[in-house]
């Protein structure tokens, strides 16, 4: 079997393959063109924009926790004006599949970033960060919420033709019903799960390491709980599901997407490892070429829950 | 471009209970690394330590013509620099690189007045050999707790880099920080002076405003908690003047680490 097909369509968002760089994670994608070939990943999700620059949180903004890091960047940015005009033509040259994250403190904040990114040229599908811990103003507070999520996802629809995609917080109750909420309002997927708000204290000066206090936990230490937030939301909705948390290798990688996730982003590993793709493509290859699939869109959600007799292995 | 090489120990030498010098079969980093730039290293494969630390490179390692890898000068005090101190002859450390701004090396008649703090001596080494192919007049100016932690002397004293030691204990050298021997000079010097500075940040800020108060200028290799090296994460920022005022961050890896010091915010945070 040689054709393996690594092509997902994510609610209208047409992927070469299901491998994103994770917002956030990936600076705005130019700063990795000199080591990777952007075009060859799925798509590259953009740092968070908002309409104007903001300057993030004073240092220290990360700390490292068992299997884990703790972040708190309050997403310094250059605003989405500066990103059209001094980012975007250079992703467009390098031929990437561009997922706009944008963040709002306002509804209208929101609805205004869509319109702007609407009208440029080169862009696939809105993110809408509705999840990050880190800022006091908007986003998350949006995505706490099933009223908050519906309105804000309602009211990007009406005003993109572009692929609009929630990212959720794992920080709730019930992250499936924010899950619906967003499929309610028209989403054509939803990504998941944003950070895990987190502490981390140094006990000789007993002051936080971090200077926000608090920061959101990504690595692999979320791994399990982001699969199984994931597996959740697809018995919920019909929607398209991007996953994330914690993926470092091919297997974790495959864990989500047999899990529910038509696609799946990759940020921390990418800090480790900047050359981590082709790595994580090969191995998604080699699993369908050992297991026969040829197309890895027939594989999201092919959990097997059943109930069974244990088969015989010899030891 | 950055290089990714999983790299053999060829050596590690404990210096102190505390420093080691650990040399890597990373030859086409080496080759590729300018003074000052860094390398972002992770000693193990499990998720724990998870992220890579960055070190400055010290030593380009040659025999003959041919270059056969990096060294690192470490000091243990986490979970990465424990692993690189305990190494041993033939472990695999991952190491990408070279990453960063160097330093400019200057040319004669300006004289080159390096100045490191402990652990921060690391980018001084291969500054000093670009150094001497221009025939550049080099001073080290070289700070440590106690004389037990001044390492390489010999090496720089080698290569006609005049040396000036001082200890917070007295034990070598004059009584004090680094910055007292470094501003004696400045006040009885004449010539042109280009200041390289590396070590703990009050350091720095010292360094830098002595530069300001004698008319100097000051590059300062900074070392900020970092994630990725490579721009992605926006973790390692640093303050820097605004041209009309106020001050914005950027990343230390992709701007620094070397910076002239008169462009950084000292007492933002």
């Amino acid at each position: 079997m040689t054709d393996i097909d690594l092509s997902v369509d994510v609610g209208g968002l047409r992927l070469s393959n299901p491998l994103i760089a994770a917002s956030g994670c990936y600076g705005y994608g130019v700063e990795y063109a000199d080591a990777v070939d952007l075009s060859t990943l799925g798509a590259v999700a953009s740092k968070g924009l908002f309409l104007a620059p903001r300057e993030g949180h004073p240092p220290q903004r990360i700390v490292e926790t068992p299997s884990g890091m703790l972040n708190a960047i309050g997403l310094q940015g250059i605003g989405v004006h500066r990103y059209i005009a001094e980012k975007l033509p250079e992703l467009r040259r390098l031929g990437v599949t561009n997922l706009i994250n944008i963040c709002g403190s306002t509804l209208d904040e929101y609805v205004e970033l869509a319109r702007i990114l609407s009208d440029a040229e080169g862009i696939h599908a809105l993110e809408l960060n509705i999840s990050c811990p880190n800022i006091k103003e908007g986003g998350i507070t949006f995505g706490c919420s099933l009223h908050g999520t519906f309105d804000v996802v309602s009211a990007v629809k009406k005003v993109t033709h572009l692929p609009v995609i929630p990212k959720l917080t794992p920080n709730v109750t019930d992250v499936a019903s924010i899950a619906k909420a967003a499929e309610d309002a028209g989403a054509d997927a939803v990504s998941l799960v944003n950070t895990f708000l987190a502490m981390a204290i140094d006990v000789e000066t007993r002051r936080p390491k971090l200077s926000n206090i608090v920061g959101g936990l990504s690595g692999p230490a979320i791994r399990p709980i982001a699969v199984r937030m994931v597996y959740e939301c697809r018995r919920t909705v019909k929607i398209p599901i991007i996953g994330m948390g914690g993926i470092a290798s091919a297997v974790d990688a495959l864990e989500f997407i047999i899990a529910g996730a038509t696609a799946v982003q990759v940020g921390t590993a990418n800090f480790v490892d900047p050359f981590i793709w082709s790595k994580l493509t090969a191995g998604i290859e080699d699993y369908l070429q050992r297991h026969g699939v040829r197309r890895i869109a027939d594989l999201v959600g092919s959990i097997d829950t059943s109930t069974r007799e244990k088969e015989w292995v010899s030891s | 471009m950055p290089l990714d090489v999983e790299a053999r120990v060829i050596q590690n030498t404990r210096l102190s209970p505390d420093y080691n010098v650990i040399t890597l079969a990373a030859p086409e980093i080496a080759a590729a690394t300018k003074p000052g730039q860094f390398v972002m290293v992770r000693p193990g494969h499990g998720s724990d330590p998870l992220l890579r630390r960055p070190f400055s490179v010290f030593e380009i390692i040659r025999s003959g013509n041919r270059v056969e890898g990096l060294s690192l000068l470490s000091k243990r005090i986490g979970a990465t620099t424990r692993l690189l101190y305990e190494a041993v002859y033939g472990d695999v450390i991952s190491c990408l690189g070279p990453l960063g701004r160097p330093f400019e090396p200057v040319s004669s008649p300006v004289e080159a007045w390096m100045v490191a703090g402990g652990v921060g001596l690391a980018p001084f080494a291969t500054l000093t050999e670009v150094l001497q192919e221009r025939g550049t007049k080099t001073t080290l100016f070289y700070g440590a707790r106690t004389g037990a932690e001044l390492f390489y002397l010999d090496w720089f004293a080698a290569r006609d880099v005049r040396v000036v030691l001082s200890t917070e204990d007295g034990s070598t050298g004059e009584r004090g920080r680094v910055t007292g021997p470094l501003e004696q000079a400045l006040q009885g010097t004449d010539a042109e002076v280009m200041i390289y500075a590396c070590g703990p940040e009050k350091m720095l800020e010292a360094v830098s405003h002595l530069a300001g108060r004698y008319k100097t200028t000051a590059q300062v290799s900074v070392e900020r908690v970092m994630g990725c090296g490579m721009g992605g994460c926006y973790s390692c920022v640093i303050p820097v003047h605004e041209t009309g005022g106020g001050h914005h961050f950027v990343r230390s890896c992709l701007a620094g680490p070397v910076f002239t010091a008169a462009d950084l915010v000292w007492d933002h945070d």
